[in-house]
């Protein structure tokens, strides 16, 4: 029992060091940084789902039977490109707002936009 | 044997869960993004261990590779310094994230046993279609590749059409800066190792033709080992992005000019896109490949397959170099 989900609980530890990130730090690079760690534990978990014992990589072979999921693999390897784009627009508005408050700081950005004489 | 993999297995994800809680601690961000980067090049090697060798393909290009250059041109752009995140912050997000540790452990008790030939998705009728009606629907030996570019063909076409969008966005934020015509004909080149690092310049400039054939081998052999558009676009961008590194943007923009790349960008979605119209006219539903060689269904398939992955190749390739572009553009002008 202990053996048959140890994949599927160390892929929801680093979940939860991905939300940690994500939440406890104001630094906007840091938060993508968390939020990537999130995403690579979810994929995770979804190829940890689609392996079978003694399988292989799904690339058929007549020597060769038992093979593992595709289905998950497909998802997931758009999902990393698609991963990648919307990290890039993430950070494109990092670098404008940086431009804008002059800090990656959502706190300070914030304290910015609170005070009362604010441009 | 099985005990080898999962000391394998451990061993990797100790390396993870180390990086991560580095990445979490340390406050200098140039080094969370490069162990970033480890952590995404691990990712890849757990993917290996668990058969997913397309996935791990694609991680080690994405993560390790453009990612990473994307963080550090965005760090060059911004702070490099965190500061000290105060106790207001860390135990409210503790707690939640401990909270919500709990609750998927408990989820987790429900989820089928690791590995087990006996789970669902392993019986589900699918499994068998895809592993083994595909060879004479499709007659590709990669089933990754069959099932991302034929099988769901509509769905890649969505994910190509969100890699275009997000293109987009990041050059209209980044693009221009309001109107500075910097990086015209005449400039000098920005960035790059200017007379300094030969042996870099040259072993940069030895490895380009084999990477970029590397990225049209990926592109082209990717029915029958793992690759596909995906993974070439990626590797393609990353020789032009290790050029641009060495040799600066300005030699870089004279070789692929940001020009042609706005016009490949929605080019490999209308061809991609295209192929479904072509399918519609043909007589058959849309992205149905069967329709371009009625006489030959399997030849229409190969056909409708190597378009497909064309147009993903195109658009991605085109897209990251057009990210790059727009990050380290905007460090060259300010």
């Amino acid at each position: 029992m202990i053996a048959s989900g140890y994949n599927y609980w160390m892929a929801m530890a680093l979940l939860i060091v991905g939300l940690y990130i994500l939440m406890s730090h104001a630094n906007m690079v840091k938060k993508l940084l968390g939020l990537s760690v999130f995403q690579m534990a979810v994929f995770m978990l979804y190829i940890s789902l689609g392996k079978v014992r003694f399988g292989t990589a799904p690339i058929l072979d007549s020597s060769i039977t038992v093979y593992s999921h595709p289905l998950p693999h497909v998802l997931i390897l758009t999902a990393i490109v698609v991963g990648i784009a919307t990290t890039a627009l993430g950070l494109a508005l990092v670098v404008r707002i940086h431009e804008a408050y002059g800090t990656t700081d959502e706190d300070e950005a914030l304290a910015l936009d609170r005070k009362p004489d604010a441009p | 044997m099985i005990g080898n993999v999962i000391l394998v297995d451990i061993a990797l994800f100790a390396i993870l869960l180390a990086a991560a809680l580095g990445i979490a601690h340390t406050r200098s961000l140039y080094s969370a993004a490069m162990l970033a980067g480890l952590f995404s090049l691990t990712c890849a090697s757990l993917f290996v261990v668990q058969d997913a060798v397309d996935v791990a393909f694609t991680e080690a290009a994405v993560g390790a590779g453009m990612s990473t250059v994307l963080f550090l041109g965005t760090l060059a752009l911004t702070h490099s310094r965190e500061r000290v995140t105060p106790p207001t912050r860390r135990v409210p997000a503790l707690l939640v994230a401990v909270g919500t540790g709990v609750l998927l452990i408990y989820a987790s008790l429900d989820l089928p046993p690791y590995a087990d030939p006996a789970n669902p998705v392993q019986q589900h009728p699918l499994t068998e279609r895809y592993l083994q009606t595909s060879q004479q629907e499709i007659g590709v030996p990669n089933v990754v590749t069959a099932v991302l570019a034929s099988y769901r063909g509509f769905d890649t076409l969505g994910e190509v059409a969100v890699i275009f969008t997000a293109g987009v966005a990041v050059l209209m934020l980044l693009g221009r800066l309001r109107g500075n015509a910097a990086g015209s004909p005449g400039t000098a080149p920005a960035g790059g190792l200017q007379g300094e690092h030969r042996v870099l310049r040259v072993v940069a400039k030895l490895l380009m033709p084999f990477i970029l054939l590397f990225a049209l081998y990926v592109q082209f052999h990717g029915d029958f080992g793992p690759g596909g558009g995906f993974q070439a676009g990626v590797i393609f961008a990353a020789g032009i992005v290790l050029y641009t590194l060495v040799f600066g943007l300005g030699h870089a923009r004279a070789v692929v000019t940001p020009g042609i790349l706005r016009m490949l960008l929605p080019l490999g979605l209308l061809l991609y896109a295209g192929v479904g119209v072509a399918t519609l006219l043909l007589g058959g539903a849309f992205l149905d490949y069967n329709a371009l060689s009625p006489q030959d269904p399997v030849q229409g398939q190969h056909l409708g397959i190597l378009l497909v992955e064309a147009g993903v190749g195109i658009t991605v390739a085109a897209a990251m170099i057009l990210l790059f572009y727009a990050f380290a553009g905007r460090g060259a002008r300010s």
